[in-house]
């Protein structure tokens, strides 16, 4: 029955996609009103599905790829909730709630928005896995926050004339938006990958970990680069953008291929 | 109550009427005052509102409207002198629900040369204040001014600029954000150049330096913005720290080039930088806006902001249409439900007074009640009275707003007899 709960959770998701839309069309206030409450209702009502499959479950339920995906979602819309649900960034919501959606979808059909047998991987592992994924959420986030910098950017180098009346956040806020969140995320990771070693033992090291590391060198060098070097703007940006698309691409067909 | 308006503003008569019967604060004051003790019926409000755009004279008191526009047009009149004859077929003279009408599209700034302008919300406060109010024209403004800040706050019709060196100011606002810790760097004394930098200093940002080929031009510029004058050739240096660049000099070559900016750019790190180039010829190289953080406007791409700006708000203007239709019904309604208040302060009276009597004439009976109990009656009886005059009270209210009102009042005062023994 606790499925069930997934369809009011991906239709508050839907909703607050299709409202962000509405901002493009020029429906401002209104859309932004109903893009934020979709985002709180699909959120709440996704952590009531988990908690349900929480219980449901005799161990880890979300050590499956679809049920990591189930929980990825609802730590990235909540990262949104936390970091940057207001209507000054409700453009970023265009970015991250259709992504939301289409993930849920994919992971009902994965089928990791049921109850299943789970794992019993110990606290330790659940916290790494726990850890890790929150990261992941993070770097998505800050991902959006870059795609949205790259898109005004656009605007301001093109001048477009509806720069005025489509207002985006300021660049320097949102490059700096983007950087932190990829600082607290490269935290949460680290924090991760130390948990993860606690239960490492000699021989265990394998693609799914040193793919793992190299994530948290890209951006741990990007980070460094950008405090010391001058990466700034477009080429920052960039980055960001293309080390969440490399994490999207490698990190599931490396932990979750087999 | 009547209401009356006349007024001219920039839709009918040109600059050289308008001066004419334009006047200052003081002006205004006194012009009410002396409407307001004029020979029209006692009890007379009147307000003078006059901007740039505009003069019009509000005035309300109980009588005849004519009485009231002929008193206003003839001050109008006698503020242009010679010049009367010209002013009066431009006047415009409307009463009561459209005068209401008029002032809250005045307040919304939907009657401005410039659609939701926000200067004129603050004209119609000031007019307001140093006015001659009574309990109409009060209640006019206050719902005038709650109705242009709702088309502010509800529309977007005020947001984006309405001028070049406005939408300067807010894309500087797009790049950085918070302007408080960024300045400027001033090439060209010009004056639009100036007002750009007036723009920019009223949103935070300091005025590093004026740069200009007369350095009497430049320190003159300089000390009004609080700022230094600089030469020409430190303009290289200063490109390294300012991060807005307004230029408007008539240098027939880029006054900034690639090379100049090259070596500025890199000192930068990265930290973007806007282009505000107000010259015709060009002083920015155009090319400059492929570099990563460098950002460059000319005078067309600033007009083409401002005119999507301008077409946004007409798009908005017609949402604030709607607000203030609403709030100039709401006024409608209150001055309507004017003509039964009589009526109800009269039937209130009466009922008072049976109760009062009624307890007076018990008075031996009740004499012998605890006090506590005398307070129970006194309470028991005030609130039957007020129950069974609640529902005639809001509906002779409600009636005032359609054209039945005054019938109501009139069949309230024949049926209870108000009236008639003060006739008698």
């Amino acid at each position: 029955m606790g499925e069930l709960l997934v369809w009011p959770a991906l239709i508050a998701y839907g909703e607050a996609a299709v409202a962000y839309a509405g901002i493009l069309r020029g429906h401002g206030g209104s859309s932004t009103r109903l893009g934020i409450w979709g985002v709180r209702v699909g959120w709440l009502t996704q952590t009531a599905l988990l908690i349900v499959q929480a219980l449901d479950s005799d161990g880890f339920p979300w050590g499956t790829w679809a049920g990591a995906l189930n929980l990825f979602v609802w730590l990235v819309v909540g990262a949104y909730l936390i970091w940057g649900c207001t209507p000054r960034y409700r453009l970023l919501g265009l970015a991250v709630m259709p992504l939301a959606a289409v993930l849920l979808v994919t992971a009902w059909a994965g089928g990791g928005t049921g109850a299943t047998a789970g794992d019993t991987p110990g606290s330790l592992l659940a916290l790494h896995v726990g850890l890790m994924l929150a990261g992941l959420a993070g770097l998505t986030l800050s991902a959006g926050l870059a795609g949205l910098y790259l898109w005004q950017e656009r605007r301001l180098k093109q001048r477009d004339v509806t720069v005025l009346r489509l207002r985006l956040p300021p660049l320097e806020a949102l490059e700096r938006l983007s950087a932190r969140t990829a600082l607290v995320s490269l935290g949460v990771l680290s924090a991760g990958i130390l948990v993860g070693l606690g239960s490492f033992e000699r021989g265990d090291f394998d693609v799914p970990m040193a793919v793992t590391l190299a994530i948290w060198a890209y951006y741990a060098t990007t980070l460094i680069l950008r405090r010391e070097g001058g990466l700034r703007g477009r080429r920052l940006a960039a980055l960001l953008v293309l080390g969440s698309a490399l994490v999207a691409v490698v990190l599931p067909l490396t932990h979750f291929a087999s | 109550m009547r209401l009356a308006l006349v007024g001219v503003s920039h839709r009918q008569a040109p600059v050289e009427l308008r001066e004419r019967v334009a006047v200052d604060a003081q002006g205004a004051a006194a012009l009410a005052r002396e409407l307001a003790g004029g020979p029209v019926p006692a009890g007379c409000e009147a307000v003078v509102l006059s901007t740039c755009n505009r003069t019009e004279l509000y005035l309300a008191a109980a009588g005849s409207g004519r009485q009231l526009d002929e008193q206003a047009s003839e001050s109008l009149l006698a503020l242009a002198g010679d010049d009367g004859a010209a002013l009066a077929p431009l006047l415009y003279r409307l009463g009561d629900d459209a005068a209401a009408l008029h002032l809250f599209r005045v307040a919304a700034g939907l009657d401005s040369l410039v659609p939701g302008e926000g200067e004129i919300l603050g004209q119609v406060r000031d007019a307001f204040d140093l006015g001659t109010t009574g309990p109409l024209l009060d209640r006019l403004f206050r719902q005038a001014l709650h109705a242009g800040r709702r088309a502010r706050v509800e529309t977007a019709i005020g947001e984006s600029p309405a001028s070049v060196p406005a939408a300067a100011a807010a894309l500087a606002q797009q790049v950085f954000g918070g302007l408080d810790r960024h300045s400027v760097l001033l090439i060209g004394a010009g004056k639009m150049s100036e007002l750009t930098a007036r723009n920019l200093r009223s949103r935070g940002a300091a005025i590093a330096a004026v740069a200009n080929r007369t350095a009497a031009h430049g320190e003159e510029l300089a000390a009004r913005v609080e700022s230094r004058a600089v030469a020409l050739d430190e303009i290289p240096a200063l490109l390294a720290t300012a991060d807005v660049v307004v230029t408007s000099t008539s240098a027939p070559v880029f006054v900034v080039d690639q090379a100049t900016a090259a070596a500025a750019l890199r000192a930068r790190r990265g930290r973007p930088i806007l282009f505000v180039d107000l010259a015709v010829p060009r002083d920015v190289d155009p090319s400059l806006s492929a570099i990563d953080g460098c950002f460059v406007y000319d005078i067309d791409d600033l007009e083409a902001v401002v005119q999507a700006s301008l077409a946004g708000r007409r798009v908005e203007a017609v949402r604030a249409e709607q607000i203030v239709a609403v709030e100039a019904e709401r006024f409608r309604e209150w001055q309507a439900s004017l003509a039964v208040v009589p009526a109800i302060a009269s039937l209130r009276a009466r009922a008072e007074e049976i109760r009062t009597g009624e307890l007076a004439k018990a008075e031996g009976r009740l004499g012998r009640l605890p006090e506590s109990e005398r307070k129970l009656v006194e309470s028991v009886t005030s609130q039957i009275v007020a129950k069974i005059l609640h529902l005639p009270t809001v509906r002779m209210k409600e009636a005032a707003a359609g054209a039945d009102g005054v019938i109501y009042a009139d069949v309230v005062r024949h049926l209870f007899g108000l009236g008639e023994e003060e006739q008698s």
